[in-house]
């Protein structure tokens, strides 16, 4: 049986204890620790914990892990750095505090990084989500010439000024892990810290589901269902949008669930561009058409208690 | 008279804004301070990672006293007149001006203002905040709750005037005397005295303020650490900026990769580690040939010597050679012609197709260039089919820079010409004033069809250049061209050569949607041949029912155009020959309209200048001019033109008969030289005019009283002007 006292937890030897140190990290720090959103996204950021709550007044702390897909990085789990399904650690903090490097920092020594003998700096890379209607000014931050996490100070969400200002900050922790690991691909990475025959590696969960993937994301999906899904989850995102619109004046009642939809278009349009169907010409239209869903559920958001609206 | 110090401490800059922003800070504070009255001795910037700095030395304690007068109204104006003078010299009422007697106009008011010197400490309150509200950044940001923009968040601000706090706060920022070191080694707050100060305790705590000096000990670290290895640095001044820009304390550390990778092109290495990870790398001296070890600048003292950092920098630098290694790998396995219907994918410009229908094009265009430029037209079609297809393969997608080298690369890997493959790298130059224009004449055949091919394209959809914007790049290309042809001797029309690639794509539009079947009508015209009428016929057959529009517009359209694109060639060659001394006024002088041969355009300038630095020419050019004038007076004054041949038999003096003889015997040598493209002979035959002009001048009276003789000599006189014509318009030349 096991000891009823936890093990101390080995960053460097685990990837689920580096989870979980980021976790106890931004915890101690009071985020809200949030679970995965229970949708495909292409990046934490779709979370509606952090689109969403980017806008509008009130303060708001949160953290969590997001399980990432982008379906054109399928590389069959032939590459040992690309993956279509990866995971990254989001933290967001509103208003953007003014330590919030040194917070960041913090929590790197925490996972082992030690700043002594690693040479940690923020170099200039801005973002921008086209299909978010969405920029910021930042960083990306390396280690040892590693690029180990995105540093963003959001300016506009869906078009709309964030005020005040969130920092958010996106750790890549398959590559994190590998860098405290010191292995160099990816299905080599310790899973669970046990040896022996009780190692799990990342192999182990997740390769087969990159080869299933892979296939499903570059020749199997159905592009004339695919398309069907895109025109209706776009149909139902402005659907849900005017039946819960009670006037200018009046609170919306239905932002989330059609922001779900909007979030739901933007993975099928991803879909639709691995299996090579949308041209260069299409693909920007495609990209506005979800980008105006986006848009408009951000202007709804900020018209509900927690956007502020009240 | 005392220092300032003023310090900007913020989150880490974009390494390339850095300069340009202390720069910018200098100029702004120093402009304030200047429009405040204030002197001072000199100002100087730094600027890094973090902190902007400014000192000025020698800066004034106190602004000067001003004294103004200025005069009102008349005493008893009406009080519209006095209020508006109140309000503009600043007095709270008419008692406080003084009443000037003045017999003659009657007594009126003056305002005497009298403005004491301020301390400077209160001015620079003033001046700093209004100087970081409005800086000038490229890109800047809010953060938190603030409304403050700055390129990161600010978190500082150190201000000392003569070694006091100059106290202000902006958004909440409080200057102060404080400042912070190395993000890592000294990360304490600590106090300054003044600039001698401030520079060694920041060296203390490991800053180096200077960017200069931080170049110069990473470029000595990195010729030492070569040299150390028996090797040479690969040097990189925007490299060496950059990492400047990114490090407080540069440390120079050096690590090494596979021998394996070195089979990869070397310039796809150098790309790869300078892109992505910002190191430098190595090459044998002797041989040339690149290393397997690169040089990287860290920004930390490890107590561990370095070892886990290069460790680190070595395993990324790995898997981005990895990646190199398996595109270079991957690319091969397919030919640059299996690759074309890939360009279908990408979209030149909206109004001008896909890349695919371009490489089309520019077969075609490089076929018909060819005989023109000494290119063999079969080589040229292929190397004008290939030129653009690497754009698909894994490592140009990865390294947007590469384009044009990899395709050289891959063509010569599947046995391409060499003329060939090496025309699919040159065809892109020259990219820059500094860059070499391609000498084979295959690629000469690819780089000329490419850039014609542009520019005919964004006339045809009126996407020309306006003022400092110039989004498509067309003045280089037209550049381009110029050099191209100059440089290597070219005969070459440019009106002759766009004519049908204008007709074409200005009739793009026209043909709607059916651009499949528009497309092969490109197959229809040829420089040899082309023929407006003959165009409008074969549009007119493909596409005759919906082409009511195209009838009514064509010509019009296609010859506006393309005087427009004719006369911007004129002025990008105009720009070229005045940076290259030319006379601005002398190209004026030979470029007509019509001119469309840019190596005859030049020979002409030239041959011109030569003449007009010989006695002959520069008082023919005084007879030309006074002929001139003396025509434009007498056309005003009669109100009319005296052009039409002079009549032999109202010739009275020799002089006459003389003057009309040589303007006919030059004007018919002078065509004839000029028909053989000798401007020398063109200019002689013109020199033989001095002497009877000259005579003519001195001995016959033009505004004779009987009107049919001063007809007759103005008519003459008007002669001149026509027969120099010939060479060069005069009247465009100064002096």
């Amino acid at each position: 049986m096991a000891d009823a006292k936890p093990a101390p937890l080995r960053p460097g030897k685990s990837f689920q204890d580096l989870i979980l140190v980021l976790q106890q990290y931004w915890a101690a720090y009071g985020c809200v620790l949030l679970q995965p959103y229970d949708m495909e996204v292409g990046a934490g950021t779709f979370h509606p914990a952090t689109t969403l709550r980017a806008l509008g007044p009130n303060p708001w702390n949160a953290a969590y892990v997001q399980p990432s897909r982008r379906p054109t990085d399928g590389r069959y789990g032939e590459n040992p750095n690309r993956l279509q399904h990866y995971y990254q650690y989001q933290v967001i903090l509103k208003p953007s505090p003014p330590d919030i490097q040194d917070l960041y920092l913090k929590s790197l020594y925490a996972i082992g990084i030690d700043p002594k003998n690693h040479d940690i700096r923020f170099v200039e890379d801005d973002w921008e989500s086209p299909t978010l209607g969405a920029w910021g000014l930042g960083w990306e931050v390396w280690c040892d010439g590693m690029e180990v996490s995105q540093f963003t100070y959001f300016q506009q969400v869906g078009g709309f000024d964030c005020v005040p200002v969130s920092g958010e900050l996106t750790y890549g922790l398959e590559r994190l892990a590998m860098y405290c690991q010191g292995v160099d691909n990816v299905y080599d990475l310790n899973f669970n810290g046990r040896e022996g025959a009780d190692k799990v590696t990342y192999g182990d969960v997740f390769l087969q589901a990159e080869q299933e993937y892979s296939r499903h994301n570059f020749e199997y999906a159905d592009t004339g269902r695919l398309l069907q899904h895109f025109r209706d989850a776009e149909a139902e995102c402005k659907a849900l949008l005017e039946a819960g619109a009670r006037g200018e004046e009046s609170l919306h009642e239905c932002v989330l669930p059609a922001y779900d939809q909007c979030i739901k278009a933007s993975h099928i349009f991803n879909l639709l561009d691995a299996r090579g169907v949308i041209s260069v010409t299409e693909r920007q239209a495609y990209i506005l058409r979800v980008r105006d869903l986006a848009k408009a559920c951000c202007g709804a958001w900020l018209q509900t208690e927690a956007g502020g609206g009240a | 008279m005392s220092d300032l110090l003023l310090e900007l401490f913020s989150e880490e800059i974009p390494a390339g804004m850095q300069a340009r922003a202390g720069e910018d800070l200098k100029r702004l504070v120093t402009d304030g301070l200047k429009s405040a009255g204030l002197e001072f001795a000199s100002a100087k910037n730094f600027a890094g990672p973090r902190r902007l700095t400014l000192v000025i030395e020698g800066l004034a304690d106190k602004s000067p006293d001003i004294s103004d007068e200025r005069k009102g109204p008349r005493v008893g104006a009406p009080d519209k007149a006095i209020e508006g003078f109140l309000r503009g010299a600043g007095l709270s009422s008419i008692d406080e001006a003084v009443v000037v007697a003045d017999e003659k106009k009657g007594d009126f008011y003056v305002a005497r203002i009298e403005k004491p010197g301020r301390p400077t400490s209160d001015i620079l309150t003033e001046v700093i905040p209004a100087v970081i509200r409005q800086f000038p950044w490229p890109k800047s940001q809010r953060w938190g709750s603030g409304a403050l923009r700055w390129v990161r968040p600010l978190h500082s601000i150190l201000c000392l005037f003569g070694g006091k706090t100059v106290g202000f706060d902006v958004d909440g920022i409080k200057s102060g005397n404080e400042t912070r070191g190395h993000r890592f080694m000294a990360p304490d707050a600590f106090e300054v005295k003044d600039f001698a100060d401030y520079e060694k305790k920041l060296r203390d705590a490991f800053v180096i303020l200077s960017a200069g000096e931080r170049e110069e000990i990473i470029l000595n670290g990195a010729r030492v650490a070569a040299g150390d290895a028996k090797l040479e640095l690969v040097e990189d001044t925007a490299l060496l900026a950059e990492n400047a820009g990114l490090v407080e304390w540069p440390v120079v550390l050096s690590g090494t990769f596979d021998e394996e990778f070195l089979s990869v092109p070397p310039e796809v290495i150098v790309t790869a580690i300078r892109k992505h990870q910002k190191c430098f790398s190595l090459r044998d001296g002797t041989s040339g040939r690149l290393a397997n070890a690169f040089i990287l600048v860290s920004n930390l003292m490890a107590e561990d010597g370095g070892k886990a950092i290069i460790a680190g920098n070595e395993r990324v630098i790995r898997a981005r050679l990895s990646d190199a290694k398996f595109f270079w790998d991957q690319d091969r396995k397919v030919k640059l012609e299996e690759r074309l219907p890939e360009l279908e994918g990408i979209i030149f410009h909206e109004k001008l197709g896909t890349q695919a229908e371009r490489v089309e094009r520019l077969k075609k265009l490089a076929r018909e260039l060819a005989p023109l430029v000494g290119a063999e037209p079969e080589k040229a079609e292929r190397a004008g089919a290939l030129c653009k297809a690497d754009l698909v393969t894994d490592m140009v997608v990865e390294f947007p820079d590469l384009q044009g080298l990899m395709g050289r690369y891959y063509a010569f890997d599947q046995d391409e010409a060499p003329e060939v493959a090496s025309a699919i790298e040159e065809h892109y130059r020259p990219q820059g004033p500094n860059d070499a224009v391609p000498e084979n004449p295959v690629a000469i055949a690819v780089a000329l069809a490419d850039k014609l091919d542009t520019l005919v394209g964004f006339w045809a959809i009126d996407e020309k250049p306006t003022g400092s914007k110039d989004p498509y790049a067309l003045r280089r290309a037209a550049l381009g061209v110029i050099r191209i042809v100059l440089e290597n001797k070219l005969r070459l029309g440019i009106r002759h050569a766009v004519r049908p690639e204008l007709a074409f794509q200005i009739s793009r539009k026209y043909a709607l949607d059916a651009l499949e079947p528009f497309g092969a009508l490109h197959d229809l015209i040829s420089i040899e041949s082309f023929d407006p009428a003959e165009w409008m016929r074969i549009f007119r057959d493909a596409f005759g029912d919906v082409t009511a529009d195209f009838e009514k517009e064509f010509s019009e359209v296609f010859v506006q155009t393309l005087g427009g694109l004719l006369s911007f060639f004129h002025d990008r060659l105009k720009v070229y020959l005045r940076d290259r001394g030319a006379r601005h006024d002398l190209i004026d002088a030979v470029i007509s309209e019509d001119a469309d041969d840019l190596l005859m355009i030049v020979a002409r300038v030239e041959a011109l200048g030569r003449f007009l630095s010989t006695d002959d020419g520069a008082n023919l050019l005084a007879g030309v001019k006074r002929a001139t004038n003396i025509i434009r007076i007498e056309e005003k004054k009669d109100k009319r033109a005296f052009d039409g041949a002079p009549d032999v038999a109202l010739f009275q003096q020799d002089e006459e008969k003389v003057l009309a003889t040589a303007i006919g015997d030059a004007s018919d040598s002078a065509a004839a030289a000029v028909e053989n493209e000798d401007f020398e002979g063109a200019m002689a035959a013109m020199a033989k005019l001095r002497a009877p002009v000259d005579a003519f001048f001195d001995h016959v009276t033009v505004n004779a009283d009987d009107s049919a003789l001063r007809e007759n000599r103005l008519k003459l006189l008007n002669r001149i002007r026509e027969a120099t014509l010939a060479v060069a318009d005069f009247s465009k030349i100064e002096g």
